[in-house]
């Protein structure tokens, strides 16, 4: 049983260039930093996020992910990585082409709302699901886009974007057998591992 | 006017001067043989030397950045907010240094000098100075007061492009660089604005070619108008909105070319009063200072390339408001340290107050500071253990 962050670092080689978009307050960063020696940078726009970064001496900048991407040069990264945000953006796929140009590969995590809890909530229930991890009402959340596992992948082979690999854990970020067999129901959070 | 001396303040200064006998080489051509430069020091300097912050100042500023001069100061140094005894620039952690630049009219060599060779007063034929050559006398300043690596080396605006210099020029003399509202070189613009400013100046009749003090003459009127179009690029269109709007002096409109609106008074007042403590000659020194900085041409216009050199970590601020040196323009400094591979953190600061905002103790602004510096001093700490 491993974390989602014990999967990443486990794919990621060291001494690369890695952006992370939307890094929040670091953690992730700081362990490839620290255990991996990357070259790395985190864009924010949180504030707080952005000091704690800052504290820990993480190359962190207030960037609007939203606004474009444009001052970053193609494949200028070895790594683009996005957790757990993708599903806040406005027009995620053409995010995943802008990550694809700036990095030679990318790792994204997002919240997969195929699991079967969300399906029940939503077929029993008739109303938008709300859990502990995605802790949200339909009007004030920043999850603005909702898909799944499957939507992901379907995604990847419209764009012929290659899944380098995968893995799918549980609300505590733990894989688990029977998650790996049926992932669209299983998992919580969905990790890829793309490039072109 | 304090009664007492805040807490957070480090209280009474006294400027020092040192004197410079090696020639100094200028971008220009000419050679200084000797000068002066006045400066300021706040808090201690360790053992080791090791935890120096140089401040470098812009357009208008000088050697006092925080503290005052005597109890009687009705004003403090121009950084007070941010520099002191527990503040973003820590005066309990940090040998702060603060000096007027070369070609300044505050003490430091500059055209209201003596020239040595003549016996006259400077005036017009001082030689213009760059940023360069400011980052040069700065580092003798440094070898003087023994300082071989400065913790960090701070600056706003006009002062950011020292810091970015500093970097370039002596990588291995700066642990870290903060870069405040500044730019990688002038835009358009920019220029536009400093060369109106400049001709207000040389076209006011009691401007004499430079030569107004021989004339026993201030070429007020051009110094003021100068001052007073800088100001306004200094504030944002909110600001200026927010603080005086529409306000006028009368009731009603009277008519004629006198002061109407409150913003009218304010300008003339600002204009005046700058004519009273500052030098046309180095206004017109400093714009061209400005003018001319462009590091990354040394590199066909690769900032990146000419970054490429530094070595000290990096923490870039702009405010939204700014509009005469715009976020994005901080940000063409970032992308440059991020391709270069450089370690580099940048603050986007939401503040009304325009270009003006870094001389403001914006809350966010000060704990991005401090929270920067804290790290940089606890650096220091354990590598002295």
């Amino acid at each position: 049983m491993r974390s989602d962050l014990e999967m990443i670092d486990e794919w990621v080689q060291p001494n690369i260039r890695v952006l992370d978009l939307a890094c929040g307050p670091g953690e992730l960063l700081h362990h490839l930093i620290q255990n991996k020696q990357v070259k790395g940078y985190g864009l924010e726009i949180g504030p707080d996020d952005l000091n704690t970064c800052i504290e820990k001496g993480i190359p962190v900048l207030e960037q609007n992910i939203d606004e474009g991407l444009q001052n970053f040069d193609d494949q200028s990264f070895d790594l683009v990585l996005m957790t757990h945000a993708l599903q806040q953006f406005r027009r995620p796929d053409l995010l995943i082409d802008e990550m694809l140009r700036i990095g030679k590969e990318c790792i994204i995590t997002f919240p997969n709302f195929g699991h079967w809890r969300s399906r029940l909530h939503l077929a029993l229930k008739g109303r938008m699901p709300v859990s502990d991890f995605l802790p949200y009402n339909w009007y004030d959340t920043p999850n603005i886009h909702f898909f799944t596992f499957q939507d992901f992948e379907r995604l990847c082979r419209e764009k012929d974007i290659k899944i380098l690999r995968w893995a799918a854990v549980d609300g505590q970020l733990k894989d688990h057998w029977w998650i790996r067999s049926m992932p669209n129901l299983f998992s919580e959070t969905a990790i890829f591992h793309i490039s072109r | 006017m304090p009664d007492v001396i805040p807490a957070d303040s480090v209280g009474i200064v006294t400027p020092q001067i040192a004197q410079f006998d090696t020639p100094l080489a200028l971008s220009c051509g000419q050679t200084l043989s000797s000068y002066q430069l006045i400066y300021e020091t706040y808090g201690t300097l360790n053992q080791s030397a090791s935890n120096a912050i140089l401040i470098c100042h812009a357009l208008s500023g000088d050697h006092h950045a925080a503290g005052y001069h005597a109890m009687s100061d009705t004003k403090t140094g121009w950084w007070d907010t941010a520099i002191g005894p527990g503040k973003a620039i820590d005066t309990d952690k940090f040998f702060v240094i603060a000096l007027n630049n070369l070609g300044g009219c505050c003490g430091s060599t500059g055209p209201t000098s003596i020239n040595p060779e003549t016996g006259q007063r400077w005036e017009a034929s001082f030689p213009i100075v760059t940023v360069e050559d400011w980052v040069e006398s700065q580092a003798r300043l440094a070898d003087l007061l023994g300082i071989q690596t400065f913790a960090a080396i701070v600056g706003g605006s006009l002062g950011g492009m020292q810091v970015l210099e500093w970097s370039i020029r002596f990588p291995t003399r700066l642990k870290s660089a903060v870069i405040v509202a500044s730019a990688p070189k002038l835009s358009t613009q920019n220029i536009a604005f400093n060369e109106v400013a400049r001709q207000s100046i040389r076209r006011d009749p009691d401007f004499f070619d430079g030569n107004y003090i021989d004339n026993n003459s201030v070429p007020t009127n051009g110094l003021g108008l100068a001052r007073m179009l800088g100001h306004i690029t200094y504030l944002s269109d909110d600001a200026m909105g927010a603080k005086f709007g529409r306000q006028m002096r009368h009731d009603s409109y009277q008519y004629n070319y006198g002061i109407e609106f409150e913003v009218e008074s304010y300008l003339r007042y600002q204009g005046e009063a700058f004519t009273k403590r500052f030098d046309a000659n180095t206004y017109m020194l400093m714009t061209k200072a400005l003018d001319y900085f462009d590091p990354a041409s040394q590199t066909n216009g690769d900032l990146s390339a000419v970054l490429s050199r530094a070595q000290c970590e990096f923490l870039l601020v702009s405010f939204t408001t700014d509009w005469r040196f715009s976020p994005e323009r901080s940000e063409e400094i970032v992308n440059a340290l991020v391709k270069a591979g450089k370690q580099v953190s940048y603050a986007k600061i939401e503040a009304a107050e325009g270009h003006d905002a870094f001389l403001f103790p914006i809350p966010r602004y000060m704990a991005v500071l401090n929270t920067f510096l804290t790290r940089v001093a606890n650096s220091l700490t354990t590598e002295v253990k």
